[in-house]
Protein backbone atom coordinates (compact mmCIF):
# COMPACT_ATOMS: atom_id res chain seq x y z
CA UNK A 1 0.00 0.00 0.00
CA UNK A 2 1.34 3.42 -0.88
CA UNK A 3 1.57 6.03 1.87
CA UNK A 4 -1.58 8.07 2.38
CA UNK A 5 -1.59 11.84 2.05
CA UNK A 6 -0.92 13.30 5.54
CA UNK A 7 -4.49 14.52 6.17
CA UNK A 8 -5.86 11.14 5.05
CA UNK A 9 -3.39 9.36 7.33
CA UNK A 10 -4.76 11.38 10.28
CA UNK A 11 -8.32 10.42 9.33
CA UNK A 12 -7.40 6.76 8.78
CA UNK A 13 -5.75 6.64 12.21
CA UNK A 14 -8.85 8.02 13.92
CA UNK A 15 -11.67 6.02 12.34
CA UNK A 16 -13.00 3.29 14.63
CA UNK A 17 -12.47 -0.25 13.29
CA UNK A 18 -15.51 -1.93 11.77
CA UNK A 19 -17.43 1.30 11.30
CA UNK A 20 -19.44 2.47 8.28
CA UNK A 21 -17.78 5.27 6.34
CA UNK A 22 -18.75 7.48 3.40
CA UNK A 23 -15.83 9.32 1.78
CA UNK A 24 -17.17 12.21 -0.29
CA UNK A 25 -14.77 13.18 -3.04
CA UNK A 26 -12.90 9.92 -2.53
CA UNK A 27 -10.67 10.31 -5.60
CA UNK A 28 -9.03 7.05 -6.59
CA UNK A 29 -10.17 5.41 -3.35
CA UNK A 30 -6.80 5.34 -1.55
CA UNK A 31 -8.30 6.18 1.87
CA UNK A 32 -11.27 3.84 1.42
CA UNK A 33 -9.04 0.95 0.41
CA UNK A 34 -6.79 1.61 3.42
CA UNK A 35 -9.80 1.69 5.77
CA UNK A 36 -11.30 -1.45 4.28
CA UNK A 37 -8.05 -3.40 4.36
CA UNK A 38 -6.63 -2.03 7.61
CA UNK A 39 -9.71 -1.52 9.77
CA UNK A 40 -12.40 -3.76 8.26
CA UNK A 41 -14.46 -0.66 7.59
CA UNK A 42 -17.62 -0.81 5.43
CA UNK A 43 -16.22 1.80 3.08
CA UNK A 44 -18.35 3.69 0.56
CA UNK A 45 -17.41 6.61 -1.62
CA UNK A 46 -18.73 9.44 -3.78
CA UNK A 47 -16.66 10.96 -6.55
CA UNK A 48 -17.37 13.35 -9.41
CA UNK A 49 -14.67 12.19 -11.84
CA UNK A 50 -15.75 9.05 -13.77
CA UNK A 51 -12.14 7.94 -14.27
CA UNK A 52 -11.60 7.95 -10.54
CA UNK A 53 -14.89 6.08 -9.99
CA UNK A 54 -13.78 3.42 -12.46
CA UNK A 55 -10.48 3.19 -10.59
CA UNK A 56 -12.36 2.69 -7.31
CA UNK A 57 -14.60 -0.01 -8.78
CA UNK A 58 -11.48 -1.74 -10.06
CA UNK A 59 -10.25 -1.72 -6.44
CA UNK A 60 -13.45 -3.44 -5.39
CA UNK A 61 -14.84 -0.37 -3.64
CA UNK A 62 -18.47 0.73 -3.67
CA UNK A 63 -18.38 4.22 -5.09
CA UNK A 64 -21.13 6.38 -6.55
CA UNK A 65 -20.45 8.99 -9.16
CA UNK A 66 -21.96 12.12 -7.70
CA UNK A 67 -21.59 15.70 -6.56
CA UNK A 68 -21.22 16.68 -2.91
CA UNK A 69 -23.37 19.78 -3.51
CA UNK A 70 -26.37 17.92 -4.90
CA UNK A 71 -26.23 14.16 -4.39
CA UNK A 72 -25.83 13.72 -0.63
CA UNK A 73 -29.56 14.32 -0.25
CA UNK A 74 -30.16 10.85 -1.67
CA UNK A 75 -28.62 9.14 1.36
CA UNK A 76 -30.90 8.36 4.31
CA UNK A 77 -30.21 9.94 7.72
CA UNK A 78 -27.44 8.48 9.90
CA UNK A 79 -26.49 5.86 7.32
CA UNK A 80 -22.82 6.13 8.27
CA UNK A 81 -20.72 6.34 11.42
CA UNK A 82 -18.43 8.80 9.64
CA UNK A 83 -18.85 11.04 6.64
CA UNK A 84 -15.47 12.17 5.32
CA UNK A 85 -14.88 15.27 3.21
CA UNK A 86 -11.19 15.67 2.48
CA UNK A 87 -9.84 18.62 0.48
CA UNK A 88 -13.25 19.16 -1.05
CA UNK A 89 -15.12 21.64 1.19
CA UNK A 90 -13.42 24.64 -0.44
CA UNK A 91 -14.60 23.47 -3.89
CA UNK A 92 -18.30 23.15 -3.05
CA UNK A 93 -20.88 25.79 -3.92
CA UNK A 94 -22.35 25.90 -0.42
CA UNK A 95 -19.89 24.55 2.15
CA UNK A 96 -22.29 25.32 5.01
CA UNK A 97 -25.04 23.17 3.49
CA UNK A 98 -22.60 20.41 2.62
CA UNK A 99 -21.53 20.41 6.28
CA UNK A 100 -25.17 20.02 7.32
CA UNK A 101 -25.55 17.09 4.94
CA UNK A 102 -22.36 15.45 6.23
CA UNK A 103 -23.73 15.45 9.76
CA UNK A 104 -27.10 14.23 8.57
CA UNK A 105 -25.84 11.15 6.69
CA UNK A 106 -23.01 10.54 9.18
CA UNK A 107 -23.11 10.60 12.97
CA UNK A 108 -19.68 12.21 12.86
CA UNK A 109 -17.83 14.02 10.11
CA UNK A 110 -14.17 14.37 9.24
CA UNK A 111 -13.49 17.57 7.30
CA UNK A 112 -10.05 18.41 5.96
CA UNK A 113 -9.16 21.53 4.00
CA UNK A 114 -6.16 23.66 2.99
CA UNK A 115 -5.73 26.62 5.33
CA UNK A 116 -5.89 29.83 3.32
CA UNK A 117 -4.67 31.66 6.43
CA UNK A 118 -1.21 30.09 6.18
CA UNK A 119 1.55 32.70 6.50
CA UNK A 120 2.68 32.24 2.89
CA UNK A 121 -0.77 33.06 1.66
CA UNK A 122 -0.98 36.05 3.96
CA UNK A 123 2.46 37.23 2.87
CA UNK A 124 1.61 36.93 -0.78
CA UNK A 125 -1.48 39.06 -0.35
CA UNK A 126 0.25 41.56 1.93
CA UNK A 127 3.46 42.08 -0.04
CA UNK A 128 2.39 41.39 -3.58
CA UNK A 129 -1.31 42.14 -3.41
CA UNK A 130 -2.00 38.93 -5.32
CA UNK A 131 -3.84 35.73 -4.67
CA UNK A 132 -1.11 33.23 -3.88
CA UNK A 133 0.08 30.38 -6.07
CA UNK A 134 1.90 28.04 -3.68
CA UNK A 135 3.01 24.43 -3.55
CA UNK A 136 -0.32 23.39 -2.05
CA UNK A 137 -2.43 25.91 -3.98
CA UNK A 138 -0.75 25.65 -7.35
CA UNK A 139 -3.53 26.99 -9.57
CA UNK A 140 -4.15 30.64 -10.47
CA UNK A 141 -7.27 32.31 -9.10
CA UNK A 142 -9.20 32.17 -12.38
CA UNK A 143 -8.92 28.42 -12.88
CA UNK A 144 -8.70 27.07 -9.35
CA UNK A 145 -11.45 24.65 -8.27
CA UNK A 146 -11.15 26.24 -4.80
CA UNK A 147 -14.03 28.67 -4.91
CA UNK A 148 -14.39 29.22 -1.15
CA UNK A 149 -11.13 30.26 0.45
CA UNK A 150 -11.47 29.21 4.07
CA UNK A 151 -9.04 29.69 6.96
CA UNK A 152 -8.79 27.72 10.18
CA UNK A 153 -10.35 30.69 12.01
CA UNK A 154 -13.19 30.96 9.47
CA UNK A 155 -13.97 27.30 9.90
CA UNK A 156 -13.95 27.53 13.69
CA UNK A 157 -16.45 30.40 13.41
CA UNK A 158 -18.74 28.34 11.18
CA UNK A 159 -18.57 25.38 13.57
CA UNK A 160 -19.45 27.67 16.48
CA UNK A 161 -22.30 29.33 14.60
CA UNK A 162 -23.77 25.90 13.82
CA UNK A 163 -23.30 24.78 17.44
CA UNK A 164 -21.32 21.76 16.33
CA UNK A 165 -19.01 19.86 18.64
CA UNK A 166 -15.34 19.61 17.73
CA UNK A 167 -14.35 16.09 18.78
CA UNK A 168 -10.85 16.41 17.42
CA UNK A 169 -8.69 18.79 15.42
CA UNK A 170 -5.34 18.11 13.75
CA UNK A 171 -3.17 20.72 12.07
CA UNK A 172 -0.43 19.83 9.64
CA UNK A 173 2.51 21.43 7.91
CA UNK A 174 3.69 18.83 5.46
CA UNK A 175 3.34 15.72 7.61
CA UNK A 176 4.29 17.51 10.88
CA UNK A 177 1.68 18.34 13.54
CA UNK A 178 1.27 22.03 14.39
CA UNK A 179 -0.05 23.14 17.77
CA UNK A 180 -3.60 24.45 18.01
CA UNK A 181 -2.34 27.87 19.05
CA UNK A 182 -0.12 28.30 15.98
CA UNK A 183 -2.51 26.57 13.58
CA UNK A 184 -4.12 29.69 12.19
CA UNK A 185 -0.92 30.92 10.51
CA UNK A 186 1.36 27.86 10.44
CA UNK A 187 -0.95 25.00 9.40
CA UNK A 188 -1.06 24.12 5.72
CA UNK A 189 -3.87 21.64 6.31
CA UNK A 190 -6.54 21.27 8.96
CA UNK A 191 -8.51 18.15 9.85
CA UNK A 192 -11.60 18.45 12.06
CA UNK A 193 -13.74 15.70 13.54
CA UNK A 194 -17.22 17.09 14.16
CA UNK A 195 -20.50 15.92 15.64
CA UNK A 196 -23.81 17.55 16.42
CA UNK B 1 -30.44 -32.18 -16.30
CA UNK B 2 -33.59 -33.59 -17.78
CA UNK B 3 -32.83 -33.34 -21.48
CA UNK B 4 -30.14 -32.10 -23.78
CA UNK B 5 -30.47 -31.65 -27.48
CA UNK B 6 -29.00 -29.74 -30.34
CA UNK B 7 -31.04 -26.81 -31.48
CA UNK B 8 -32.15 -26.63 -35.09
CA UNK B 9 -33.25 -23.36 -36.56
CA UNK B 10 -36.99 -22.68 -36.94
CA UNK B 11 -38.21 -23.38 -40.45
CA UNK B 12 -39.61 -19.89 -40.80
CA UNK B 13 -36.14 -18.41 -40.94
CA UNK B 14 -33.64 -18.51 -43.78
CA UNK B 15 -31.35 -21.29 -44.88
CA UNK B 16 -29.35 -22.65 -41.98
CA UNK B 17 -25.91 -22.87 -43.53
CA UNK B 18 -24.46 -22.61 -40.07
CA UNK B 19 -25.35 -24.83 -37.17
CA UNK B 20 -25.93 -23.62 -33.68
CA UNK B 21 -23.73 -25.28 -31.09
CA UNK B 22 -26.00 -24.43 -28.17
CA UNK B 23 -27.14 -26.96 -25.62
CA UNK B 24 -30.86 -27.15 -24.97
CA UNK B 25 -32.37 -27.88 -21.59
CA UNK B 26 -35.99 -28.94 -21.27
CA UNK B 27 -37.35 -27.78 -17.92
CA UNK B 28 -38.87 -30.62 -15.92
CA UNK B 29 -41.55 -28.43 -14.34
CA UNK B 30 -43.98 -26.07 -16.06
CA UNK B 31 -43.12 -22.39 -15.64
CA UNK B 32 -45.59 -20.44 -13.52
CA UNK B 33 -45.79 -17.21 -15.52
CA UNK B 34 -46.54 -13.73 -14.15
CA UNK B 35 -49.58 -13.67 -16.44
CA UNK B 36 -51.05 -16.55 -14.44
CA UNK B 37 -50.54 -19.33 -16.96
CA UNK B 38 -48.48 -22.48 -16.58
CA UNK B 39 -46.18 -23.02 -19.54
CA UNK B 40 -45.12 -26.65 -19.92
CA UNK B 41 -42.33 -28.19 -21.96
CA UNK B 42 -40.17 -25.08 -21.82
CA UNK B 43 -36.84 -25.43 -23.58
CA UNK B 44 -33.92 -23.14 -22.84
CA UNK B 45 -31.00 -22.95 -25.27
CA UNK B 46 -27.72 -21.86 -23.74
CA UNK B 47 -23.98 -21.68 -24.27
CA UNK B 48 -21.25 -22.04 -21.68
CA UNK B 49 -17.62 -20.98 -21.65
CA UNK B 50 -14.89 -21.97 -19.20
CA UNK B 51 -15.05 -24.64 -16.50
CA UNK B 52 -17.40 -24.89 -13.53
CA UNK B 53 -15.22 -25.46 -10.45
CA UNK B 54 -15.83 -28.26 -7.96
CA UNK B 55 -17.55 -25.93 -5.48
CA UNK B 56 -19.75 -24.63 -8.32
CA UNK B 57 -18.96 -21.13 -7.11
CA UNK B 58 -17.36 -19.51 -10.16
CA UNK B 59 -20.37 -19.17 -12.45
CA UNK B 60 -21.26 -15.89 -14.10
CA UNK B 61 -24.59 -15.61 -15.88
CA UNK B 62 -24.80 -13.14 -18.74
CA UNK B 63 -28.24 -12.00 -19.89
CA UNK B 64 -28.61 -10.87 -23.47
CA UNK B 65 -30.42 -7.83 -24.85
CA UNK B 66 -33.61 -7.61 -26.94
CA UNK B 67 -32.24 -8.93 -30.22
CA UNK B 68 -29.27 -10.73 -28.71
CA UNK B 69 -28.76 -14.44 -28.27
CA UNK B 70 -26.83 -16.98 -26.25
CA UNK B 71 -23.84 -16.85 -28.61
CA UNK B 72 -22.05 -14.33 -26.44
CA UNK B 73 -18.56 -15.35 -27.56
CA UNK B 74 -19.12 -17.85 -30.35
CA UNK B 75 -20.01 -17.27 -34.00
CA UNK B 76 -23.59 -16.30 -34.70
CA UNK B 77 -25.49 -19.34 -36.03
CA UNK B 78 -27.04 -17.43 -38.93
CA UNK B 79 -24.77 -14.52 -39.79
CA UNK B 80 -21.51 -16.23 -38.86
CA UNK B 81 -20.36 -12.97 -37.22
CA UNK B 82 -18.32 -13.15 -34.00
CA UNK B 83 -20.28 -13.40 -30.73
CA UNK B 84 -21.93 -10.17 -29.63
CA UNK B 85 -19.68 -9.72 -26.58
CA UNK B 86 -16.57 -11.52 -27.76
CA UNK B 87 -14.58 -8.43 -26.85
CA UNK B 88 -15.64 -8.84 -23.22
CA UNK B 89 -15.86 -12.63 -22.73
CA UNK B 90 -12.99 -15.03 -23.22
CA UNK B 91 -9.65 -16.19 -21.80
CA UNK B 92 -7.89 -13.23 -20.17
CA UNK B 93 -10.71 -10.85 -21.09
CA UNK B 94 -12.65 -8.73 -18.55
CA UNK B 95 -15.11 -11.61 -18.06
CA UNK B 96 -12.31 -14.12 -17.89
CA UNK B 97 -13.28 -17.62 -18.96
CA UNK B 98 -10.00 -18.95 -17.51
CA UNK B 99 -11.50 -18.04 -14.16
CA UNK B 100 -15.26 -17.99 -14.58
CA UNK B 101 -17.79 -20.46 -15.90
CA UNK B 102 -19.89 -18.23 -18.12
CA UNK B 103 -23.47 -19.15 -18.96
CA UNK B 104 -25.67 -17.30 -21.43
CA UNK B 105 -29.14 -18.52 -22.34
CA UNK B 106 -31.56 -17.45 -25.03
CA UNK B 107 -34.52 -15.73 -23.36
CA UNK B 108 -37.94 -17.28 -23.08
CA UNK B 109 -39.92 -15.95 -26.04
CA UNK B 110 -36.77 -15.79 -28.15
CA UNK B 111 -36.01 -17.40 -31.48
CA UNK B 112 -32.63 -19.03 -30.94
CA UNK B 113 -33.70 -22.34 -29.51
CA UNK B 114 -35.55 -21.34 -26.36
CA UNK B 115 -39.31 -21.76 -26.30
CA UNK B 116 -41.02 -18.86 -28.03
CA UNK B 117 -43.91 -18.07 -30.35
CA UNK B 118 -42.28 -20.00 -33.22
CA UNK B 119 -42.03 -23.16 -31.08
CA UNK B 120 -44.57 -25.95 -31.37
CA UNK B 121 -47.33 -25.81 -28.79
CA UNK B 122 -48.97 -28.89 -27.24
CA UNK B 123 -50.90 -29.53 -30.48
CA UNK B 124 -47.73 -29.63 -32.54
CA UNK B 125 -48.51 -26.34 -34.29
CA UNK B 126 -46.43 -23.19 -33.70
CA UNK B 127 -47.76 -21.15 -30.79
CA UNK B 128 -47.73 -17.91 -32.80
CA UNK B 129 -50.01 -15.48 -30.93
CA UNK B 130 -51.28 -18.26 -28.66
CA UNK B 131 -47.95 -17.97 -26.86
CA UNK B 132 -48.63 -16.38 -23.47
CA UNK B 133 -47.47 -12.81 -22.86
CA UNK B 134 -44.34 -13.10 -20.75
CA UNK B 135 -42.38 -10.76 -18.48
CA UNK B 136 -38.73 -10.10 -17.77
CA UNK B 137 -39.18 -12.08 -14.54
CA UNK B 138 -40.55 -15.02 -16.55
CA UNK B 139 -37.42 -14.93 -18.71
CA UNK B 140 -35.29 -15.05 -15.57
CA UNK B 141 -37.40 -17.92 -14.15
CA UNK B 142 -36.56 -20.02 -17.19
CA UNK B 143 -32.85 -19.26 -16.81
CA UNK B 144 -32.88 -20.08 -13.10
CA UNK B 145 -33.93 -23.51 -14.37
CA UNK B 146 -30.56 -23.77 -16.12
CA UNK B 147 -28.74 -22.94 -12.87
CA UNK B 148 -30.76 -25.59 -11.07
CA UNK B 149 -29.82 -28.12 -13.73
CA UNK B 150 -26.13 -27.35 -13.18
CA UNK B 151 -26.57 -27.49 -9.40
CA UNK B 152 -25.36 -23.90 -9.09
CA UNK B 153 -26.81 -22.49 -5.90
CA UNK B 154 -25.08 -19.14 -6.03
CA UNK B 155 -23.55 -17.27 -8.92
CA UNK B 156 -20.39 -15.21 -8.66
CA UNK B 157 -22.27 -12.55 -10.61
CA UNK B 158 -25.10 -11.77 -12.98
CA UNK B 159 -24.21 -9.41 -15.81
CA UNK B 160 -26.38 -7.72 -18.41
CA UNK B 161 -26.69 -4.68 -20.64
CA UNK B 162 -29.97 -3.08 -21.73
CA UNK B 163 -32.70 -5.75 -21.46
CA UNK B 164 -29.98 -7.99 -20.04
CA UNK B 165 -29.58 -5.43 -17.25
CA UNK B 166 -33.31 -5.65 -16.53
CA UNK B 167 -32.94 -9.41 -16.15
CA UNK B 168 -29.90 -8.97 -13.90
CA UNK B 169 -31.92 -6.59 -11.70
CA UNK B 170 -34.90 -8.93 -11.67
CA UNK B 171 -32.63 -11.84 -10.76
CA UNK B 172 -30.99 -9.95 -7.88
CA UNK B 173 -34.35 -8.74 -6.59
CA UNK B 174 -36.31 -11.97 -6.90
CA UNK B 175 -33.60 -14.59 -6.28
CA UNK B 176 -31.49 -12.61 -3.80
CA UNK B 177 -29.67 -15.65 -2.39
CA UNK B 178 -28.51 -16.81 -5.77
CA UNK B 179 -25.92 -14.22 -6.71
CA UNK B 180 -23.10 -12.46 -4.92
CA UNK B 181 -22.97 -9.57 -7.38
CA UNK B 182 -24.98 -7.86 -10.09
CA UNK B 183 -23.54 -5.75 -12.88
CA UNK B 184 -26.15 -3.71 -14.73
CA UNK B 185 -25.11 -1.72 -17.81
CA UNK B 186 -27.10 0.88 -19.77
CA UNK B 187 -30.37 -0.31 -18.30
CA UNK B 188 -33.40 0.78 -16.32
CA UNK B 189 -35.67 -0.39 -13.51
CA UNK B 190 -38.75 0.43 -15.54
CA UNK B 191 -39.71 1.21 -19.10
CA UNK B 192 -40.57 4.88 -19.61
CA UNK B 193 -43.44 6.18 -21.73
CA UNK B 194 -40.91 7.02 -24.44
CA UNK B 195 -39.45 3.49 -24.33
CA UNK B 196 -42.93 1.98 -24.65
CA UNK B 197 -43.79 4.41 -27.44
CA UNK B 198 -40.83 3.38 -29.60
CA UNK B 199 -41.65 -0.28 -29.06
CA UNK B 200 -45.26 0.30 -30.02
CA UNK B 201 -44.14 1.85 -33.32
CA UNK B 202 -42.19 -1.34 -34.01
CA UNK B 203 -45.04 -3.65 -33.09
CA UNK B 204 -47.54 -1.72 -35.17
CA UNK B 205 -45.17 -1.87 -38.15
CA UNK B 206 -45.07 -5.67 -37.85
CA UNK B 207 -48.80 -6.05 -37.32
CA UNK B 208 -49.60 -3.70 -40.23
CA UNK B 209 -47.67 -5.95 -42.61
CA UNK B 210 -50.25 -8.13 -44.47
CA UNK B 211 -47.80 -11.01 -44.29
CA UNK B 212 -48.04 -11.00 -40.51
CA UNK B 213 -51.45 -12.74 -40.82
CA UNK B 214 -52.27 -12.26 -37.13
CA UNK B 215 -49.07 -14.08 -36.34
CA UNK B 216 -49.84 -17.23 -38.35
CA UNK B 217 -47.11 -16.84 -40.94
CA UNK B 218 -45.08 -19.92 -40.01
CA UNK B 219 -44.75 -22.83 -42.38
CA UNK B 220 -45.38 -21.10 -45.66
CA UNK B 221 -43.47 -18.39 -47.48
CA UNK B 222 -42.05 -15.28 -45.95
CA UNK B 223 -43.18 -13.68 -42.75
CA UNK B 224 -43.78 -9.95 -42.16
CA UNK B 225 -40.27 -8.99 -43.24
CA UNK B 226 -41.15 -5.44 -44.27
CA UNK B 227 -42.86 -4.75 -40.98
CA UNK B 228 -40.04 -6.29 -38.96
CA UNK B 229 -37.47 -4.30 -40.94
CA UNK B 230 -39.29 -1.04 -40.19
CA UNK B 231 -39.49 -2.01 -36.50
CA UNK B 232 -35.74 -2.59 -36.49
CA UNK B 233 -35.07 0.70 -38.28
CA UNK B 234 -37.04 2.68 -35.71
CA UNK B 235 -35.39 0.85 -32.83
CA UNK B 236 -31.94 1.18 -34.32
CA UNK B 237 -32.21 4.97 -34.23
CA UNK B 238 -32.71 4.77 -30.48
CA UNK B 239 -29.50 2.76 -30.08
CA UNK B 240 -27.31 5.48 -31.60
CA UNK B 241 -26.51 8.96 -30.41
CA UNK B 242 -27.47 12.02 -32.42
CA UNK B 243 -23.83 13.06 -32.40
CA UNK B 244 -22.64 9.61 -33.50
CA UNK B 245 -25.14 9.50 -36.34
CA UNK B 246 -24.13 12.96 -37.47
CA UNK B 247 -20.46 12.02 -37.46
CA UNK B 248 -21.02 8.78 -39.32
CA UNK B 249 -23.51 9.96 -41.92
CA UNK B 250 -24.12 13.68 -41.72
CA UNK B 251 -26.11 14.55 -44.82
CA UNK B 252 -23.86 12.50 -47.07
CA UNK B 253 -25.47 10.97 -50.16
CA UNK B 254 -25.35 7.27 -50.94
CA UNK B 255 -23.44 6.33 -54.14
CA UNK B 256 -24.52 9.47 -55.92
CA UNK B 257 -23.49 13.07 -56.26
CA UNK B 258 -26.91 14.70 -56.35
CA UNK B 259 -30.32 14.20 -54.87
CA UNK B 260 -32.64 12.22 -57.15
CA UNK B 261 -35.87 14.03 -56.33
CA UNK B 262 -37.35 10.64 -55.58
CA UNK B 263 -37.79 8.29 -52.64
CA UNK B 264 -34.86 6.02 -53.20
CA UNK B 265 -32.30 5.94 -50.38
CA UNK B 266 -30.56 9.17 -51.33
CA UNK B 267 -28.91 9.65 -47.97
CA UNK B 268 -26.36 7.31 -46.46
CA UNK B 269 -28.31 7.18 -43.23
CA UNK B 270 -31.36 5.89 -45.12
CA UNK B 271 -29.34 3.24 -46.87
CA UNK B 272 -27.75 2.21 -43.57
CA UNK B 273 -31.09 1.91 -41.79
CA UNK B 274 -32.64 -0.06 -44.67
CA UNK B 275 -29.69 -2.44 -44.55
CA UNK B 276 -30.02 -2.80 -40.76
CA UNK B 277 -33.74 -3.50 -41.13
CA UNK B 278 -33.44 -6.04 -43.91
CA UNK B 279 -30.50 -7.96 -42.47
CA UNK B 280 -32.38 -8.17 -39.16
CA UNK B 281 -35.21 -10.09 -40.82
CA UNK B 282 -32.73 -12.85 -41.68
CA UNK B 283 -31.99 -13.46 -38.06
CA UNK B 284 -35.09 -12.65 -36.05
CA UNK B 285 -38.64 -13.86 -35.75
CA UNK B 286 -41.27 -11.11 -35.89
CA UNK B 287 -43.52 -12.66 -33.26
CA UNK B 288 -40.54 -13.01 -30.89
CA UNK B 289 -39.97 -9.29 -31.42
CA UNK B 290 -43.58 -8.60 -30.37
CA UNK B 291 -43.37 -10.75 -27.24
CA UNK B 292 -39.96 -9.60 -26.07
CA UNK B 293 -40.69 -5.89 -26.54
CA UNK B 294 -43.95 -6.43 -24.61
CA UNK B 295 -42.05 -8.02 -21.75
CA UNK B 296 -39.72 -5.02 -21.63
CA UNK B 297 -42.64 -2.58 -21.63
CA UNK B 298 -44.23 -4.43 -18.71
CA UNK B 299 -41.00 -4.21 -16.72
CA UNK B 300 -41.32 -2.07 -13.59
CA UNK B 301 -39.27 -3.48 -10.75
CA UNK B 302 -40.68 -1.09 -8.16
CA UNK B 303 -44.27 -1.98 -9.09
CA UNK B 304 -43.45 -5.65 -8.47
CA UNK B 305 -42.35 -4.74 -4.94
CA UNK B 306 -45.10 -2.53 -3.60
CA UNK B 307 -44.12 0.62 -5.46
CA UNK B 308 -40.81 1.31 -3.72
CA UNK B 309 -37.73 0.39 -5.70
CA UNK B 310 -35.59 0.16 -2.57
CA UNK B 311 -37.90 -2.58 -1.27
CA UNK B 312 -37.02 -4.71 -4.30
CA UNK B 313 -33.51 -5.08 -2.91
CA UNK B 314 -34.22 -5.48 0.84
CA UNK B 315 -33.36 -9.19 0.86
CA UNK B 316 -30.27 -8.85 -1.33
CA UNK B 317 -26.78 -9.19 0.04
CA UNK B 318 -25.19 -8.81 -3.37
CA UNK B 319 -22.75 -6.14 -4.49
CA UNK B 320 -24.11 -4.00 -7.29
CA UNK B 321 -22.46 -2.00 -10.03
CA UNK B 322 -24.41 0.26 -12.37
CA UNK B 323 -22.93 1.75 -15.50
CA UNK B 324 -24.52 4.30 -17.83
CA UNK B 325 -23.23 6.16 -20.88
CA UNK B 326 -23.43 9.91 -21.36
CA UNK B 327 -24.76 9.64 -24.94
CA UNK B 328 -27.40 6.95 -24.21
CA UNK B 329 -30.80 8.59 -24.52
CA UNK B 330 -32.73 5.30 -24.57
CA UNK B 331 -31.85 4.42 -20.96
CA UNK B 332 -30.20 7.64 -19.85
CA UNK B 333 -27.98 8.08 -16.82
CA UNK B 334 -30.85 9.20 -14.61
CA UNK B 335 -32.31 5.66 -14.83
CA UNK B 336 -29.13 4.06 -13.51
CA UNK B 337 -28.84 6.77 -10.86
CA UNK B 338 -32.39 6.03 -9.69
CA UNK B 339 -31.48 2.37 -9.23
CA UNK B 340 -28.26 3.29 -7.43
CA UNK B 341 -30.15 5.55 -5.02
CA UNK B 342 -32.67 2.80 -4.29
CA UNK B 343 -29.82 0.38 -3.58
CA UNK B 344 -28.21 2.93 -1.29
CA UNK B 345 -31.49 3.37 0.54
CA UNK B 346 -31.65 -0.42 0.92
CA UNK B 347 -28.12 -0.40 2.33
CA UNK B 348 -26.67 -2.48 -0.49
CA UNK B 349 -23.03 -2.07 -1.52
CA UNK B 350 -23.39 -0.21 -4.79
CA UNK B 351 -21.17 1.52 -7.30
CA UNK B 352 -22.43 3.74 -10.04
CA UNK B 353 -20.53 5.38 -12.87
CA UNK B 354 -21.49 7.30 -15.99
CA UNK B 355 -18.91 6.62 -18.68
CA UNK B 356 -18.25 8.89 -21.61
CA UNK B 357 -18.62 7.18 -24.99
CA UNK B 358 -19.83 8.46 -28.36
CA UNK B 359 -21.94 5.46 -29.39
CA UNK B 360 -25.22 6.07 -27.56
CA UNK B 361 -27.03 3.08 -26.07
CA UNK B 362 -24.92 0.65 -28.12
CA UNK B 363 -21.82 1.77 -26.21
CA UNK B 364 -22.07 -1.28 -23.97
CA UNK B 365 -21.36 -3.51 -26.99
CA UNK B 366 -18.57 -1.42 -28.47
CA UNK B 367 -15.01 -0.35 -27.78
CA UNK B 368 -15.16 1.56 -24.50
CA UNK B 369 -11.95 0.72 -22.59
CA UNK B 370 -13.26 2.29 -19.37
CA UNK B 371 -16.12 -0.24 -19.37
CA UNK B 372 -13.60 -3.08 -19.65
CA UNK B 373 -11.79 -1.75 -16.58
CA UNK B 374 -15.00 -1.42 -14.56
CA UNK B 375 -16.24 -4.90 -15.46
CA UNK B 376 -12.90 -6.57 -14.84
CA UNK B 377 -12.42 -4.76 -11.53
CA UNK B 378 -15.94 -5.42 -10.30
CA UNK B 379 -15.83 -9.14 -11.13
CA UNK B 380 -12.33 -9.60 -9.75
CA UNK B 381 -13.52 -9.28 -6.15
Amino acid sequence: MTALRPDLAVIAANVAPGSRVLDIGCGDGALLAALRDGKQVDARGMELDPHDVAECVAKGLSVMQGDADTDLVDYPDATFDYAILSQTLQTTKRPDKVLDELLRVGRKAFVSFPNFGHWRVRASLLWHGRMPVTRLLPVAWYETPNIHHVTVSDFRDLVAAKHLTVEGAWFLSGDKRISDAAASWRAEHAVFLLSR
Amino acid sequence: MTARARWTKPAAMVDPALHAQSQVLELAQPLALDGGQQLGGVRVAYETYGQLNAARSNAVMIFHALTGDQCVASPHPITGKPGWWVRMVGPGKPIDTDRFFVICANVLGGCYGSTGPASAGPDGQPYAMRFPVITIRDMVRAQVGVLDAFGIEQLHAVVGGSMGGMQALSFAANWPERTRAALVIASTARHSAQNIAFHEVGRQAIMADPKWKSGDYYGGGKGPENGLAVARMAAHITYLSEEGMHEKFGRKLQDRTEKTFGFDADFQVESYLRHQGLSFTDRFDANSYLYITRAMDYFDLAEEHGGRLADAFRASKARFCLVSFDTDWLYPTVESRTIAHALNAAGAPVSFVELSAPFGHDSFLLDVPALDRVIEGFLKQ
